[in-house]
Order: structure tokens, then sequence, then C-alpha cells
């Protein structure tokens, strides 16, 4: 047996303002607190207080003037208020444990099977736009002005919601365990569109994984059109929902058991916030940060939530560029982008689930530094430049230049990631991104390449590539790209460069791949790209297949 | 009763009587999709409940030197903790054979198993309780690959061996010889729901236990065991498990056990339940296997003799293994003709966690080597693979007695093959794929067709045998109860059907229940595709006791003859006289006669003597045939399985959505088994792919975008099941080997289908790729 080392993403705090670190504490106080929390929530009013109290243990002071120790949102249709609850705690653990609401299984923990499925409803103009999430990954405290949709609320008195009632009359569950899993992706799904096709069905239900019915009969019953849909309860009580989430405006802070959870509305906050408190760990999508939490049973000492920043969630839009707020989730941008560079659409379509997508953000999946992660690549061969922001300055950076070595980038303390501008696609340049993974859908690349060329006439004019999965960071070919620059776009020169390769990258092994196969492929992927721009006719993606 | 309850009037129209043969959905369906239905985890906890976590070794074999506990008892949250010195009855719980402590005694034998258990306030608490133990250890050279295992000779149970003819002189005699090795990989369970079990002390020293587990008698059997208590202080109780496939058929006692012995000393309740990463660290999983062969044929393809070693890597212990790899011995045939044939079997040992039982329990990877013979004698020969399966399938009055000399009856192999090259458009499509590949220079396309021939019984004759229990109350309604449990293969529906059937009313007013040892006595675990045969039988026994005295007592009470009394459409009819069931079951206890009755099944004419690996092991066999079609990329070794036919023999359906939905279910574990789920240790024996983030199972997409299930119609079967049926749990598993011969095919393409390139499992698109390399190398040196 060969000898691998683990190749799972390292839990790290991606936003880290500097490397934390985690204190075990006394957490079994926990429990304790949550019960007290509980009953205090009766006894409390939402008054106003100044928490500048030092952190028992940590001697850290939280610094930001506490306007309330409560977050706000909808379960299904009730209001619920909590306070002085540990922000540790996920959305998941707050339904099975306190609210003993046990429709929601926990198959992971791990974001990677999706029976934890929830949705989240948040208001978007007068309409709801509904998502579904891992709640085994979220935070608590990241429900503050949502609606949170759990699978005991989809019945309408007796009657089964048409999404349940298709999976009934399909036969689409046997153990049964990952079906009210499936039931709320479909259900999201169904908001926006009540007729979905294969394709559509496939992709909002990737994140949910059946081991006893091999998925037919699931695709059936999602496929079932669900005219029914437009007059559920939840259609019904739109505007009551909007008009209850939108009067929750107020920044969330959550407090317990000594840790803290920050949700500022405005980048100034935010900016202020992290000056004051250096310590703090930048919380966007959580896909990944949480898994510290659940799997290694670390705790985050302060939490500060990037979800309710608005200029943080704004996309704009020039001739030339296409600048992301960093926590856009990939939900938002995956369409946008697609339409300058439809290779990236639909590689980001593969990465994670749409449960992933709807919380993960390209701030998230550039800031944690994983050598894995897929988008660095693709922003480092497009060029893309980012803003860092610290307190009132900022200052620009190439993405290339962000990565430093491994999990070592260029982010100062208190410094946060503001955006990322991506170029706008110009014309006679070709955008190439391959994702190889074990599985097509839901799994981490073993090699990621992403490949800007412009061939003018026969020569390459230009051309940037960069490698997922193929060092300890997301790392240029620049040897490989010296190769091709200039030379005329020839096999002879395709294997030249195929050989550079072995300049740039020495690749290990892991469990998704070894070292020898990593290389192979990321050969390989060029002389793809060679085929695929030297003959358009010839087919060279399977992923097409579906 | 004094006064008996009103019967509801019942409209006949909108009544919908279940029955046998129809599509009637699972009985908790509804539940399922509303969240409703109730797994151990989610079940309310009680007053003073306990959260309990096991202390993990750090290594793969080695002696333990001290055990330092003093950190964990005084952590927060803490209320027991215990080692296997805290057991008051037996430490090990082996299955079949010793070798399982619960808790590891002096040494430990592959790295994570359980050396002592705490039980705390909650589950986090727990959790982090026990890494604070301070263990010493002596390091042990570990055994970490099963080639290392067979060369020390280090076996779990000894070789075995089944025979027939003289295959040497058969093999240098045929004209043909090839010979190979290949690695089978194993595969992780992943059922949805993880280990769990809860128990709770009663009233008289014993022990109530929630387990999710395919054999509650074991449960019960094993926890009376190691607290040291008789088996009737014991009750175990499944409602319904989030999916098992052999991995709680065995290996969910140990947690029971554990959480016994915990709320023994604490006194308190205590539920344990696996993290996923604890889960796939510590439970066993599909063997890995390594075989060879060598084959001798004719020019037809025919095989003449064979020489087949199987080696299961069994793991640290002999868990089921003796079984697991006597079946892959059994299966090492599959569906052909082996003339003469000489199989070999070894349980090897190496330090990893105990392999267990996984749907098709050893079958599938002794299937592997022949299916793998099919394909290198048809690129042997420049022969379409199919046809030289189709040269060696079983025949019906010759050529049909197998390696452990038990006739093929039934054999309906051909008609299967056949209906289904057709209806599939075979030919057509192979001359599509051909056309395809010769037009394509970077995707390739492949096609197979496999069969699959599966025996049903278990292997262990005592196993086969079930009982039921069947009330009736005053208001008609029925209470269904037997050893099967449901873990989502939809026995409990078949079997209310079957029930339904026998007194002909709606199958919705059979009530099903948990499983439970104080119910019915004395359990099989549901394992080896059996549940309905068995249990299915034993209810209707059951059903059929209590008819017969509805009948008796209505030629007495109405002074009928026999003829005269019947049950349809949920009425008793007798003579001229029409009663509702409820009606009529209320004037049956009014008269006094029980409306109670267990049933029992044996299975008939199976035996087996292991002395002279000879006799009839399978009361039956369960056939069928799958055709796959898939795409692969030769760059990077990606690939996409397009269309999949499946045409199976499952008798006479009890349930045609269920039996296709177990075979498309079965289908597509089979797939990730072969293809993206990849078990990974590293070389200090840890288990590299632990989580799903690591470790592949099939997602939505990779189900194919053309899948075609049918059930071979009017072909009930032979032998006296009930109502005719066929079992139908793991025989679809081994259909997806269609989908391995067709990623071969299409890597043989570059061949010109002249090579048979290795490709061991599961075929990662790595695997693939290098299969790709290897064509491509030779092809090169030819040039």
């Amino acid at each position: 047996m060969s000898s691998f080392n683990s190749g799972r993403i390292p839990f790290i705090n991606y936003f880290s303002v500097q490397s934390v670190k985690f204190l075990r504490l006394p957490l079994g106080q926990s429990m304790l607190f949550l019960r007290m929390a509980l009953l205090l929530r009766v006894l409390l009013t939402n008054k106003s207080r100044i928490n500048k109290q030092p952190h028992p243990v940590t001697g850290i002071e939280w610094k930001t003037l506490m306007t309330t120790n409560t977050i706000r949102f909808l379960h299904n249709d009730q209001l619920v208020e909590l306070n002085n609850l540990d922000p540790n705690l996920t959305i998941l653990q707050y339904l099975r444990e306190e609210q003993h609401a046990t429709g929601t299984k926990e198959g992971c923990a791990s974001g990677d099977c999706g029976a934890c499925t929830v949705v989240l409803a948040e208001p978007d103009g007068d309409k709801l736009s509904y998502k579904s999430v891992n709640s085994c990954i979220g935070f608590v405290g990241s429900l503050h002005g949502k609606q949170l949709i759990t699978v005991e609320h989809l019945k309408d008195g007796d009657k089964l919601h048409p999404v349940q009632q298709s999976l009934v009359d399909n036969h689409g569950s046997q153990c049964g365990f990952c079906t009210p899993g499936f039931v709320m992706s479909a259900f999201a799904l169904h908001k926006h569109n009540d007729s979905p096709n294969r394709a559509e069905v496939v992709e909002a239900l990737a994140g949910n994984l059946c081991r006893c019915t091999g998925y037919r009969s699931i695709i059936d019953a999602a496929m079932t059109p669900t005219k029914d849909t437009a007059k559920d309860a939840f259609v019904k009580n739109t505007k009551k929902t909007i008009k209850q989430l939108n009067q929750i405006t107020e920044p969330a802070n959550l407090n317990g058991n000594n840790h803290q959870f920050y949700a500022p509305t405005n980048i100034k906050d935010l900016a202020k916030h992290l000056v004051d408190n250096p310590k703090s760990t930048l919380l966007a999508g959580g896909t990944d940060l949480a898994l510290g939490v659940t799997q290694n049973l670390s705790t985050i000492e302060q939490l500060v939530y990037l979800g309710n920043v608005v200029e943080l969630n704004q996309i704009e839009q020039t001739n030339t560029h296409i600048k992301l707020g960093a926590a856009v989730t990939y939900s938002r941008f995956t369409n946008l982008l697609g339409e300058q560079y439809p290779d990236l659409a639909q590689m980001i379509e593969r990465i994670g689930s749409t449960q992933i997508r709807n919380s993960g953000t390209l701030g998230g999946n550039i800031g944690n530094a994983s050598p894995i992660g897929d988008m660095p690549p693709a922003m480092i061969a497009l060029n893309a430049t980012m803003t860092l922001r610290k307190g009132e300055k900022t200052r620009e950076i190439a993405v290339e230049d962000y990565f430093k070595d491994y999990k070592v980038t260029d982010l100062e303390k208190s410094e946060f990631i503001q955006d990322i501008s991506i170029p706008k696609a110009q014309d006679g340049q070709h955008f190439k991104v391959y994702k190889v993974s074990k599985r097509i859908d839901d799994d981490i690349s073993a090699v990621l390449a992403s490949i800007l060329i412009e061939i003018d006439g026969k020569k390459v004019k230009s051309v940037s590539m960069a490698f997922g999965g193929m060092a300890a960071i997301p790392k240029r070919a620049k040897a490989c790209e010296k190769a091709l620059l200039g030379k005329p776009w020839t096999q002879t020169n395709v294997d030249k460069a195929k050989k550079a390769l072995a300049k740039d990258f020495q690749p290990m092994s892991d469990v998704r791949a070894s070292d020898a196969y990593r290389m192979k492929v990321a050969q390989n992927l060029l002389q793809k790209c060679f085929i695929e721009l030297q003959n358009r006719t010839i087919e060279t993606r399977v992923a097409n297949y579906a | 009763m004094r006064k008996l309850t009103d019967i509801q009037e019942q409209d006949l129209q909108t009544l919908g009587l279940g029955g046998v043969g129809k599509s009637k959905k699972h009985e908790s369906a509804d539940k399922h999709v509303s969240g409703e239905a109730i797994y151990i985890d989610d079940r309310p906890e009680l007053r003073g409940q306990l959260h309990a976590a096991v202390g993990q070794s750090a290594y793969a074999h080695a002696n333990i030197k001290n055990i330092d506990l003093t950190k964990v008892k005084k952590a927060k949250g803490v209320v027991a903790v215990i080692t296997v010195a805290d057991v008051p009855g037996h430490v090990d719980i082996g299955p079949v054979f010793p070798g399982d402590p619960v808790l590891a005694i002096d040494k430990v034998e592959y790295l994570g198993q359980p050396i002592f258990a705490v039980a705390a306030t909650s589950y986090d608490l727990a959790r982090r309780a026990v890494k604070l133990a301070k263990i010493e250890y002596e390091e042990l050279e570990p055994v970490l690959c099963v080639k290392d295992a067979l060369a020390k000779q280090n076996f779990v149970r000894p070789p075995f061996t089944m025979k027939r003819g003289d295959s040497d002189a058969a093999i240098e005699q045929a004209g043909n010889k090839l010979s190979g090795e290949m690695y089978i990989g194993g595969q992780e369970h992943f059922y949805l729901e993880g280990q769990v079990s809860t128990a709770e002390p009663t009233e008289d020293g014993g022990m109530v236990v929630f387990s999710s587990s395919q054999h509650p008698s074991e449960v019960q059997k094993l926890v009376a065991e190691v607290l040291a208590i008789p088996l009737n202080k014991v009750i175990v109780d499944t409602r319904r498990m989030g999916g098992g496939f052999g991995g709680k058929e065995t290996q969910a006692a140990p947690w029971a056990c554990i959480a016994a012995l915990l709320a023994r000393v604490s006194k308190k309740p205590v539920k344990f339940k696996l993290s996923r990463v604890d889960d796939m660290v510590m439970t066993g999983k599909r063997h890995p296997f390594y075989n060879t062969y060598e084959v001798g044929f004719n020019n037809k393809g025919m095989i003449k003799g064979i020489n087949i070693t199987v080696n299961g890597d069994c793991g640290y212990s002999p868990d089921l293994s003796d079984a697991i790899v006597d079946r892959a011995m059994f299966h090492s045939d599959n569906a052909y003709y082996l003339d003469n044939a000489t199989v070999t079997g070894n349980r090897c040992k190496t330090n990893t966690v105990s392999h267990t039982a996984f749907r098709g329990f050893g079958g599938p990877q002794g299937m592997m080597t022949i299916e793998r013979v099919m394909d290198d004698i048809a690129r042997h020969l420049g022969k379409d693979p199919l046809q030289v399966r189709k040269v060696n399938l079983y025949g019906q009055d010759k050529r049909n007695e197998t390696h452990y000399h038990q006739t093929v009856e039934h054999n309906n192999l051909d008609k299967l093959v056949t209906t289904l090259a057709d209806t599939s458009d075979y030919k057509t499509r192979r001359k599509a794929v051909a056309d395809f590949n010769a037009q394509s220079p970077i995707l390739k396309k492949g096609l197979a067709l496999t069969p699959l021939k599966f025996g049903i019984s278990f292997t262990v004759q005592h196993l086969n045998q079930a009982g039921a229990l069947v009330h009736i109350y005053t208001d008609g309604t029925i209470s269904l109860n037997h050893g099967g449990t449901e873990m989502g293969q939809g026995l409990f529906t078949k079997v209310a059907q079957i029930v339904a059937e026998e007194f002909k009313v709606d199958v919705d007013t059979v009530g099903v229940s948990a499983t439970r040892t104080d119910k019915v006595p004395n359990t099989s675990p549901t394992a080896a595709s059996s549940g309905t045969d068995l249990n299915g039988k034993a209810a209707q026994n059951a059903a059929k006791t209590i008819k017969q005295r509805l009948i008796k007592f209505a030629i007495e009470h109405f002074s009928v003859n026999k003829e005269a009394v019947k049950f349809a459409n949920s009425q008793v009819t007798v003579g001229e006289q029409t009663f509702a069931f409820g009606e009529f079951v209320q004037l049956a206890y009014m008269n006094r006669v029980s409306l109670s009755s267990t049933g029992y099944y044996k299975t008939p004419k199976i035996h087996f003597d292991r002395a002279t690996a000879k006799g009839r092991p399978f009361f039956y066999f369960a056939n069928g045939a799958a055709v796959s079609e898939v795409i692969i990329d030769t760059l990077t070794g990606e690939y996409k399985l397009l269309r999949t036919d499946i045409l199976q023999d499952v008798g006479t359906s009890l349930n045609p959505a269920i039996d296709i939905g177990q075979l498309e279910g079965g289908f597509i574990q089979g797939v990730g088994w072969l293809t993206t789920e990849e078990l990974m240790w590293n070389d200090k024996g840890r288990l590299l792919s632990n989580n799903p983030a690591t470790y592949k199972i099939p997602a939505i997409s990779d189900a194919p975008p053309e899948f075609r299930v049918d059930l071979m119609p009017d072909d009930p079967n032979r032998e006296h099941t009930v109502y005719n049926s066929k079992a139908v749990g793991e025989p679809p598993l081994m259909l997806a080997i269609s989908v391995w011969s067709a990623l071969r095919d299409a890597v043989s393409s570059l061949s010109g289908y002249k090579l048979s390139p290795t490709l061991d499992t599961p075929a990662t698109p790595e695997k693939v790729l290098w299969a790709v390399e290897e064509m491509n190398a030779i092809q090169r040196l030819k040039e």
C-alpha cells in the first residue's frame, strides 16, 4: 500500500485577519448557558446594552457597541429571537438539539450529503428568493433577517406539499433518511421553476446523496411539474413574510458561552470592528470554516459575519470589468461570469453543490487560500485583481500575488477582502477551464486547469495559465507559458510546453490522485486545449454527455 | 372487552385493495417526505440521558502499555468511563468466531479500534473527553495489504477449496490458455443514517435497546452476554434503519453493547451515535479482494478448465469473513459453466478494521474474476465479449452443474441475455459505438452486456428460518410483526401486502410494527436477500392459521361447508350472508375464536457439506442481465455512464415498484463500488478516505440519463417461495459489472479490440487513464 498524505482541505479560518489560536474552552457550560438563555429569553427585553467586558479566558475585549444580544429570524412562520446562545452552534444543532425538530437529518455534518438541507428565504423586492443550504455547516447567527424553512412545515394540514407528494407517487424514498433533504432541495428548485427539466433537476439535487434509490425515481419526482405550488402557504404568506423580514434591520449580535458573533450591515462598521478586534474570524459562506467546528471540535471566539454587509454583496459592471463584492455567493455570479466565459460557468456548476454555491462566496474561496480551491486558478489566469481593505485604507493587488505559500497570504492583520475585479472577455481570447475529479459533481478537484490564450495568426500572442491541485498554492505555470508565448501554436511547441509543466509543478500524491496522474493530466489538459482550438468539431468533454 | 368498537363504514369503491402484485407505496413514504419518520437519533431523549464516545487506537498494531484516563474522568460532563476491565460478562463479541473484543484487550489490531468508552452529558462533551486520554503503546509491525498477509499465511480462518473435475489437466488440453490477477476494491456502506443505539436500564437489571440493526436478536444476545444477564432481560427494538446494506448486520452490535455497558455503570439511559468519520473509521467495509486465475478454453471461447483463487482482505478479525469468502467462491462461476474448476478461497488477516457484510456478501468480488476472464478470452480470440459469454452460459440439461455440485435449475439465463440484447439493440449499438470511436479521437465509447446468477439462501443453514406474529383486533384491523427489519428495502410493505392478500383486505388496514425481540424471538439477520422469502412466508403462515380458525368458525356457526366461506374485497361471505371483515371478526371474537397467531417458516431442500464441498447451498437462483454504455475521455480518464438497460428475473413480483427501486438502487450502488468509491489507507494503516469529501459515492448526475429497468414477465419462481416471487435485494449490485466491462471495452477500442487492458477496481478516472496509457504504450511499441 502506498503512502498518501491526507488530501482533506485543511481547516482554516478563511478571511482570518490573523491566525487565531483556538482555545479549548469549558464548552461543557454551553448546554447550561443555552438552557438559561432560553429561559432568559422570556424575561429579557431587547434593551441595548454595552458589552465591554473582557473575555474571561482570553482577556480579549469585544469592543463593538453591542446594541443587542439578539438575532432574529423567522422559523417557518414564527418570529424567533435568540439571545445568549453560543454562536458556534450550527443551524442543524439548533433545530435538532434546541428545538427538537428532528425532521432535518444529520448525515455527515460536513456539507457533503445534503440530508440536513433546509431552505432560507430572503426578500428580493416584492418576492422571496428561496435557497437551499446545508444546515450542518451554517452557523445559527447567519439566520438573522431570514426565513428558515424546514421540512416539517411543508405540509398544509394533512396534505403533503406537491414536491413531497410527487416523491411519494414516484416511489422516490426507500430508507427515507436522505428524503427530507431531497424534499427541501426540490422545494427550493420549484419555488423558482415549477417545471424543471432533467438537467435543472440534476443540478439542483447534486448535493443530496441517496444510497438507496439510484436516483431515477427522485429525478422523475422532481421533474413532475408543480403548478399547485403557486398556491402553497408560502406564496399566500409572501407579503406578510417580507414585511416581517424587512423589519429586521439591526446588526446582529449574539454572545453566548463567551463566544461572540457580530453581523455588521455596512463596510465601515466592519472595517472599524476588525481594527478594534484583530483576532476576529471572518465568516462568509462558512462552507469550509464550519468544518473546523463540526469535525475538529474547535471553537471560534469571535465570529464576524459578512453576509449582511451591503457593500460586500454588491455586483458592479463596467465596460471592461465585473467587480464582485467578496461576499457575493456563487449562485449570484455564475451566470454573469458565464456570459463572458462559458467554460468558467460550466466549471462553477461543478463546485460543491447548489447548497454550497448558495452559501459559498468568491471572497471565501480566494481568502481560504486552499491549494485545491477552484476559483483562484481561474482568477489568476484571467488576471483578476482584488481590493483589500484595512480600516479606511484600501489597496489593489493581483489575485496571483495574494497567495504566498501554503495557507500563507498577503492579507495583513485587520485587513479583509473587499471585492474582486475580473476583466471581461476580449475578442480573440480563449478561456478554457478544466476541472478533473473522481466524481463529476460535488467533488474536489484532483487538477484544475485555467488557460487564457490568444492566438494571433498562427502564433501565441498572449497566454496565462494557472493550475489548482498541483502545488501548495494555486499557481501560475510560468515555464509553460514561456514555452508558448510568441511561438507558433503547433503540436511540437505544445509538446515542449507540456514538458515545461514539469518545471512549474511537482505535485503530490493524496487521497484524490497520485502525483504522476496529476502531472499527466495537467499536460493532457494543455493538449486538450490545443485540440479544442485546432478543431472545434472534435468532441472532448464527457461532462457534456449528461 | 365489554363492548366492541363500531365498525367503520368502508367505501368499497375507493378501498383499493392492496395485496400482492401491486405497486403499493412504501409503508413509511408519507412519513419519509414529511420528516415524520422517527429514526433512533430522533427519539425524544429520556430524563438524564447520556451520550457515549470511544477512545480510539492511534496505531494499526500495538501492545497497550498503559492507559491513563485521569483527564478523561475529570473532563466536563463525563459521568462514566469504562475499559474492558469493567465488562462484567463476555469481552469478545465476535458474531461467529471469537476475535472481536468489545473494547481492546492489551493490544490493538487496527487504527481506530475502541479502547475505552465514556458517557457524558452531551454528544459534544463525550467526543471532546475521549481526546484527553494518555495511552502508551509498544508498536508492532502491521500487515496492511492482502499480498503481505498471503505471503505470511496470515489468515483469520483456514483456506477452503471447491473442486469439480481435473482443472489442471483440462487447462493444459484446452488449446488456449490465459492467466491474470486483479485487485478488487472494498466499499464503504455509507448508509445515510450512521450507526446508533440507545440503551435504557430496566427495573429488573435488564436493558431495552433501540438499535439501528439488521440483526436485533444478535444485538440482544451480545448485550446480554457482555452484561452477564439472561437473554430474556434484554429487549431490542428496531423500527427502521436509514440504510443498512449489510453494514448493520454484525457491526451494529458493538455500539449497542458499549451503550448498554455504560448504561449499566451510570444507571442512566445512554445513546451512542457514531459521527460520520468515526463510523467510516470504526466499522468494516466490503472486503477488498486480490484474485488470480488461469483458464483453458477452446477456439469458440468455451471454458474447459479454470483455477481461481480469491483472497479476501478480512481485516483484523473473522467477523463474517468465512461465509463471505465462501460466497465469493460460490459465485466465481457467475452464470457460466466452468467445466473443470478448482476454486480456492483465502481469508487474509490484515491490520485494518474488520471487513463485513455488504450487499452481495463476497459474491460480487467472486464474479469479477470470471467476468474479466470472459472479456480476456474475447479479446484473445477477437470475438465480441457477448458471444463468449453466451457460449459459456449454463446449459439446460447438460453443462448445468456448478463447481460445488449444485444443479442449476429454472435456468432462464439464455432467455434473459437474448431478450435483453434484443430490446437494448445491442447489435446496432455495437456498430454505432465502433463508428463513433472511429471518428472520435479523444472520447471513446464502450458497451458491455453481463449476465447474473445469484444464489439465494444463507449459506449457513440454520439462519434460513423466520417467525412472525399476526393479531387481528375487533375493529378488523391487523397488527403485523416479524423478525425481519426495515432498512428501506420495502420489506414491511411487501409482508403487509402478503398478509392483506391472505385475508383479502385493504393493505392499509395491516399495521406494521417495529421489529422487537420480545415479539418474535431468535430471529435471523435481515440479510442474504432473504427478508421477504423468510418473513413473508412466516407471516403468511400466521395469517393462514387465523384464517383457518375463522373458516372453521364459519362452518360451525353457520352450518355451511368450507366452499361457502369466501374472503374478498374486505368482506367475508358465508353462503348468502356478507359481512364486513371487521364485522365478521367481531362475531368470531364474541364466539371465542383466537385472533392471534405466530407463524414460522424454514427454507426446504438446502444442504451443503463443507467437508466434501458439495451440496445445494441455494434454494434457487435469482438471474438477470444488464447492458451498459459508457464514454471515456482518453486524456483524463473521466467517464460518463450513458445508458443502462436491465432485465431481471424476480419471479412473480410482489410489488413491481419496490422491486424496480431495488434494482435501480442496487445497480447504482454497484456502479459506485466499481468506479468512484475508493478506499485508501496510508502506510500506517490510517484510513484517508474517511468522510464524504474524500470518499465519493454516486451522486444524482451519475445515474445514466437513459435507465431502463424491466422485470422478466411471466416467469414465476419454480420453487414454492411466497407467491412464487424471487429475492431482489443483493442481485442488482452485480449488474454494475456491465459498467466496468464497458469501460474496459472503451479502453480496449484503442487497441482495435485486440488487447484487454488492466483495470483494477474501483476504476477511477486515474485508473482508466493508466489503462489508456497501457494501450497507447503497447501500440507505440508495435509502431
